[in-house]
C-alpha cells in the first residue's frame, strides 16, 4: 500500500504547478477583496483565456514531438477569423457551413506547414515564422486593413452563449443544468476511479491505501461540484466551457493512453530510437502540425466570436501566450516531457495573473514584466529541481 | 589518494579508497560498471571539487585542493572522458588549444596555434592538417586530438577513461603504443579499461575496484597477473567459463539475404555494401565479424526496413518466401528485430522509464483500438525484469539512470517482447562489464535454444569465437569469408581479412 508520503513524493512535480495556481488565486483573491473568485469573474476569466487554452493544447503536442514550437498560430487564428468574417458578414453564408469551411482551411494550412516541417525537415521555427508573416499578410489583404463587424448573434454565441437551463431553476437563482452536469461528471469520475483500482488489484499492483483513495475522490468531487455551483450562481454553463472541456479530455486521453500519443512522446524523447522501433516519425511530426493548425482555426473562430469582429490585428502574440503556458505547465524545451493538463494549468496561471492584476488596476507594462518573470521562474524551478534530482 | 570516500544520495560510491600511482608508470584501473572507477577519477581531476568527498589527494608530495578542473589541469592532471570533449565544427588546431588559446590578451595568434598544433600532432602520430575540422576525422583520430590537447596543457598525469571503447583493433593498438611512447617521455598515465588484454599489454600496475573498494593492486613485474585473476578480483568469484554453454538444436534455414547492395545515403555513387549474401538457420547463432567501418552496421540497418542507405537492391527471403521490407514497421511485423550498437542515442529513450521503453516497439500487442493497456504494460515489464534480471528500483525507473549492462537488458527486452524470429544484435556487449556480459550471453543462448535465429555482429574476436556456430567475416562492405565453428579461430579470421585486402590491392 502506498502511503501519503509516497503519493506526494511521486507526484510533487505534477502537482507543483497546480498548487502554485491555487496559491496565486488565493493571493489575488485577497488583494482584489474577493472579486477574483466571484462567480461572474471566474466565468469571465475562462472566457478571456479560451483561445490560449485551445492553442496550448496543440502547442503541447508540438513541443512534445521534439521541442518544436509553432509561431504561426496567432496569424493563422487571425486569418481564419478574417475568412469567417468575409463569409458570414460580407457573403451572408450560413454559420454552420462557414465554421466547417474554416476548420477545413485550418487543416489545409496544417498540411502546408507540416509538409515542409515533417517531410522536408525545414526547422519548424523557420517554417512557422514564415507562416506567421504570410498569414498575417493574407489576413490584412483579405480584410483590406479594416475590421469587419458585427457577426450575427448565432455566431457570437460560440463564445458568449450559455447552455440553456432546461430545469428552469426551481425558483432559485441557480442554474440547475450546471449543477446536474457537475453531478454527472462526478459520478463518471467515481466509477472510473473504482474501475481503475479494481484493475490494478487484478494485476496485483500496489494501490494507494483506501482512506487516502477516498480522500482523493472526495477532494476531486468537492472541486468539480464547487466549480459547478460557481457557474450555476452566475449564468450557468458557457458553451465554450463545454468545448474546451471536451478538447482537454480528448487530448489528454489521446496523449496519455493511446498508441499514437505514445509515439509523440517517444519521438520527442529520442527520434532515432523511435524510428528504429518502427515509428514513422515523419508522419507523427506531420500530424502534430496539422493538428496545431486545426486548433488554431478553432481558436480563431472562438476569438472572432468573442470579439464580435474580424480584425486584422487579432491574434497578435497568441503564439507566445500558448508557448508560455506549455512551459509554465512543465513541458521540456527538448521535447518528450509535458502534459496537456499541465499546459492548461499553465494557461490558467497566466490567466489569473492577467485578470487579477487587471482588477487591481496594474498597468499593462507592469503586467508584462510580472508575467515574463513568472515564466522564467517556473522553468528555472523545473530545471533546477531536475538537476538536484540527478546529483 | 588516501582514504577517499564519496557519497551520493543513498549510495556510497567510494569507500575508503587508497590509490598510489608511481611516476612514469601506466596504471590500469579495472572493475565492473558501477565499481567506482569513473567516480574516483572525477575526484582526482577536480570534477567533484574539494569538500564534496572526504580523504586527501597528494600529487608529487603536495596535498591538492582542487576546486575544479582548471585547478587540476594547472597541476598537470588531465582527464580524457569516454565521451570526447571536442567541438566537431572547429578545426583540430582550435580544439587542441580550446580553453588554452595561444593568444595575446584577447587576440588569438593563429600562426602559433597552427605551428604548435602541428608539432603536437606529430608527437601523437596524427597525420592531418591542423585546419581539418574535427567532425571530418574518425573517432580514432579524435582520440589522438584529445591526447594532443592534454599534451598542450603540459600534462604530467594523464587519465584515460575507456579510450578504446569506440576504436577498432588497429586504432586501439596505435593508441596503446602511443601511451607507451608517452611513458618514455615521463608522462604518468591512469588507464580505465574493460578490455583486459589491452590492460595486460601496457599496464605496469593494475588496481582492481569492486563496489567502491580497492580489491587489490597488482604489479605486473612482480605478481603473477592473468586475465582470470583480474576477472576474479572484479566479480569476486571465479568465472570458469566466460561464455555459457548451450545445447545446439539447429534447424532449417529460416532467413536469407541474397546479393545485397547498398549505396551511401549522402555520397552519390559510393557503394557501402557490395553483393552480400548470408543465411541463418533456426536456433543458430551466426556471427558477423568486422571492424568498425566494415559495413556490418550499415548492412544490418539496411536489411532492417531500409533504415540506412539508398538504391538498395537484393533479396530478403524468410521461410522460403521473399519479403519486401520498406519500413521498420514492416520489418518488425515480419519477425525481424535489430538491436542497435548505440543504445544511448539510437536504442533507448533515456528520459522515459523502463516499461515504456520495453513496450515501444510492440505497443500494438498491449493495446486495444489504439488505447494502451497500461496495467498490462507494467505487467509485461515486470516479467522481463525478472526474466532478464534487470537491476532497478522499479520498472518506473528512468532508463537513463541505469548502468550500461542493465540498459542493454532493457533494450533486449524491448526486442524480445516484439516476438521476432530473427534477431540482429549489433555489438550487444559494448561497454559492458564482464559479469553483465556473461548474463547477456546467457540471454542470447536462451533465444537460440527457443529456436530463434540470431545474427551477432561484433568486433570482439573472443566473443565471436565463443558464441557463434558460424562466422561471416566482413571487410570493406563485402563478405570475405565464411567459417564454421570448427574452422573459426583468430588466425583463420584474420587471414580472411588480410587476403581480401591483398585482393583489392
Amino acid at each position: 500500500m502506498q502511503t501519503i508520503k509516497d503519493v506526494f513524493k511521486n507526484n510533487i512535480r505534477q502537482y507543483g504547478m497546480f498548487i502554485a495556481l491555487i496559491v496565486i488565486s488565493i493571493f489575488f483573491q485577497i488583494l482584489t477583496d474577493g472579486i477574483l473568485l466571484l462567480p461572474q469573474n471566474v466565468t469571465n476569466l475562462v472566457l478571456q483565456n479560451s483561445y490560449v487554452l485551445i492553442l496550448a493544447i496543440g502547442m503541447t503536442l508540438c513541443i512534445l514531438s521534439g521541442g518544436n514550437i509553432d509561431l504561426s498560430v496567432g496569424s493563422v487564428s487571425a486569418f481564419i477569423g478574417a475568412i469567417a468574417g468575409t463569409l458570414i458578414i460580407n457573403m451572408k453564408m450560413d454559420v454552420g457551413l462557414t465554421i466547417f469551411i474554416c476548420l477545413l482551411i485550418g487543416i489545409a494550412i496544417g498540411i502546408w506547414q507540416g509538409f515542409w516541417i515533417a517531410y522536408l525537415r525545414i526547422p519548424a521555427f523557420i517554417v512557422t515564422l514564415a507562416g506567421m508573416l504570410m498569414f498575417r499578410g493574407l489576413t490584412i489583404a483579405m480584410l483590406k486593413g479594416l475590421t469587419l463587424s458585427p457577426f450575427p448573434e448565432e455566431f457570437q454565441r460560440i463564445s458568449t452563449g450559455f447552455i440553456p437551463d432546461v430545469f428552469g431553476g426551481f425558483g432559485t437563482k441557480l442554474n440547475i443544468t450546471a449543477l446536474v452536469v457537475g453531478a454527472i461528471i462526478s459520478i463518471i469520475y467515481v466509477i472510473l476511479q473504482f474501475k481503475k483500482r479494481a484493475e490494478q488489484k487484478k494485476y496485483n499492483f500496489e494501490v494507494i491505501a483506501m482512506p487516502l483513495f477516498i480522500a482523493k475522490i472526495v477532494l476531486v468531487l468537492a472541486g468539480i461540484n464547487l466549480f459547478a455551483y460557481w457557474l450555476a450562481a452566475y449564468k450557468g454553463l458557457p458553451i465554450i466551457f463545454v468545448l474546451i472541456g471536451i478538447l482537454v479530455l480528448v487530448y489528454s486521453f489521446f496523449t496519455t493512453k493511446t498508441v499514437p500519443g505514445r509515439y509523440i512522446y517517444a519521438m520527442g524523447g529520442n527520434e532515432k530510437a523511435a524510428r528504429l522501433s518502427g515509428i514513422n516519425t515523419n508522419k507523427v511530426l506531420f500530424f502534430t502540425y496539422v493538428n496545431m493548425a486545426f486548433l488554431a482555426a478553432v481558436a480563431g473562430i472562438v476569438f472572432a466570436a468573442r470579439l464580435n469582429a474580424a480584425s486584422p490585428q487579432a491574434g497578435i502574440n497568441f503564439e507566445l501566450d500558448a508557448i508560455a503556458a506549455c512551459f509554465i505547465g512543465g513541458a521540456s524545451a527538448y521535447g518528450g516531457v509535458g502534459t496537456v493538463s499541465g499546459a492548461i494549468i499553465g494557461a490558467l496561471v497566466m490567466g489569473v495573473l492577467n485578470n487579477g492584476m487587471s482588477i487591481m488596476g496594474v498597468g499593462s507594462d507592469m503586467q508584462m514584466i510580472i508575467k515574463g518573470f513568472v515564466l522564467l521562474m517556473a522553468v528555472a524551478f523545473d530545471v533546477l529541481s531536475k538537476n538536484r534530482a540527478r546529483v | 589518494m588516501r582514504n577517499i570516500t564519496k557519497l551520493f544520495p543513498g549510495v556510497k560510491a567510494l569507500d575508503n579508497v587508497n590509490l598510489k600511482v608511481r611516476k612514469g608508470e601506466i596504471h590500469a584501473l579495472v572493475g565492473e560498471n558501477g565499481a567506482g572507477k569513473s567516480t574516483l577519477m572525477n575526484v582526482l581531476s577536480g570534477v567533484y571539487p574539494y569538500g564534496t568527498y572526504s580523504g586527501s589527494i597528494f600529487f608529487e608530495g603536495k596535498e591538492c585542493i582542487f576546486k575544479g578542473i582548471k585547478d587540476s589541469e594547472k597541476t598537470g592532471i588531465v582527464i580524457i572522458h569516454q565521451e570526447l570533449a571536442l567541438v566537431p565544427s572547429l578545426s583540430i588546431g582550435e580544439n587542441i588549444f580550446l580553453g588554452n588559446e595561444r593568444a595575446k590578451r584577447w587576440l588569438i595568434n593563429w600562426n602559433q596555434t597552427h605551428m604548435q598544433a602541428a608539432e603536437l600532432m606529430k608527437r601523437v602520430g596524427l597525420r592531418e592538417s591542423p585546419a581539418t575540422l574535427v567532425k571530418d576525422i574518425g573517432v580514432g583520430k579524435q582520440q589522438l586530438v584529445e591526447i594532443a590537447k592534454a599534451l598542450a596543457k603540459n600534462v604530467k598525469l594523464l587519465i584515460l577513461d575507456e579510450p578504446t571503447a569506440a576504436l577498432n583493433e588497429k586504432e586501439s593498438e596505435n593508441l596503446l603504443n602511443l601511451l607507451l611512447e608517452l611513458k618514455k617521455e615521463g608522462i604518468t598515465c591512469i588507464l580505465i579499461s574493460h578490455k583486459l588484454n589491452e590492460v595486460l599489454k601496457v599496464a605496469d600496475s593494475i588496481t582492481i575496484l569492486r563496489d567502491g573498494r580497492v580489491v587489490e593492486t597488482l604489479d605486473r613485474h612482480k605478481d603473477d597477473v592473468s586475465e582470470d585473476r583480474i576477472i576474479k578480483g572484479m566479480v569476486g568469484r571465479e568465472l570458469t567459463n566466460r561464455f555459457p554453454e548451450r545445447t545446439r538444436k539447429i534447424g532449417e534455414v529460416i532467413f536469407e539475404v541474397r546479393n545485397w547492395n547498398v549505396y551511401h545515403p549522402l555520397i552519390e555513387g559510393r557503394k557501402v555494401i557490395k553483393d552480400v549474401s548470408i543465411k541463418v538457420r533456426k536456433g543458430e547463432i551466426v556471427g558477423i565479424y568486422g571492424l568498425m567501418g566494415s559495413g556490418r552496421t550499415e548492412f544490418a540497418m539496411s536489411v532492417f526496413g531500409k533504415s540506412y542507405g539508398k538504391h538498395i537492391s537484393g533479396q530478403i527471403i524468410k521461410n522460403g518466401r521473399e519479403l519486401v521490407l520498406n519500413s521498420v514497421r514492416q520489418a518488425i511485423e515480419n519477425g525481424l528485430a535489430y538491436v542497435t550498437e548505440d543504445r544511448k542515442s539510437a536504442g533507448l529513450i533515456l528520459i522515459d522509464d523502463i516499461k515504456r521503453n520495453i513496450s515501444l516497439a510492440s505497443l500494438n500487442n498491449i493495446s486495444k483500438n489504439l488505447v494502451v493497456d497500461e496495467n498490462r504494460e507494467i505487467y509485461v515489464a515486470e516479467e522481463y525484469r525478472r526474466k532478464l534480471n534487470i537491476k532497478c528500483s522499479s520498472v518506473l525507473q528512468k532508463t537513463g539512470n541505469l548502468s550500461g549492462g542493465n540498459q542493454q537488458k532493457v533494450l533486449l527486452s524491448k526486442w524480445i517482447f516484439a516476438k521476432p524470429d530473427i534477431l540482429i544484435l549489433d555489438e550487444p556487449t559494448r561497454g559492458i562489464d564482464v559479469g553483465a556480459k556473461y548474463e547477456i550471453y546467457k540471454i542470447i543462448n536462451n533465444l537460440a535454444e527457443e529456436g530463434k535465429a540470431v545474427i551477432l555482429i561484433s568486433s570482439e574476436l573472443p566473443e565471436i569465437l565463443g558464441m557463434c556456430d558460424r562466422v561471416y567475416v566482413m571487410n570493406e562492405g563485402r563478405i570475405v569469408g565464411e567459417l564454421d565453428r570448427e574452422e573459426a579461430s583468430q588466425e583463420s579470421i584474420m587471414k580472411c581479412i588480410m587476403q581480401s585486402i591483398k585482393e583489392v590491392v
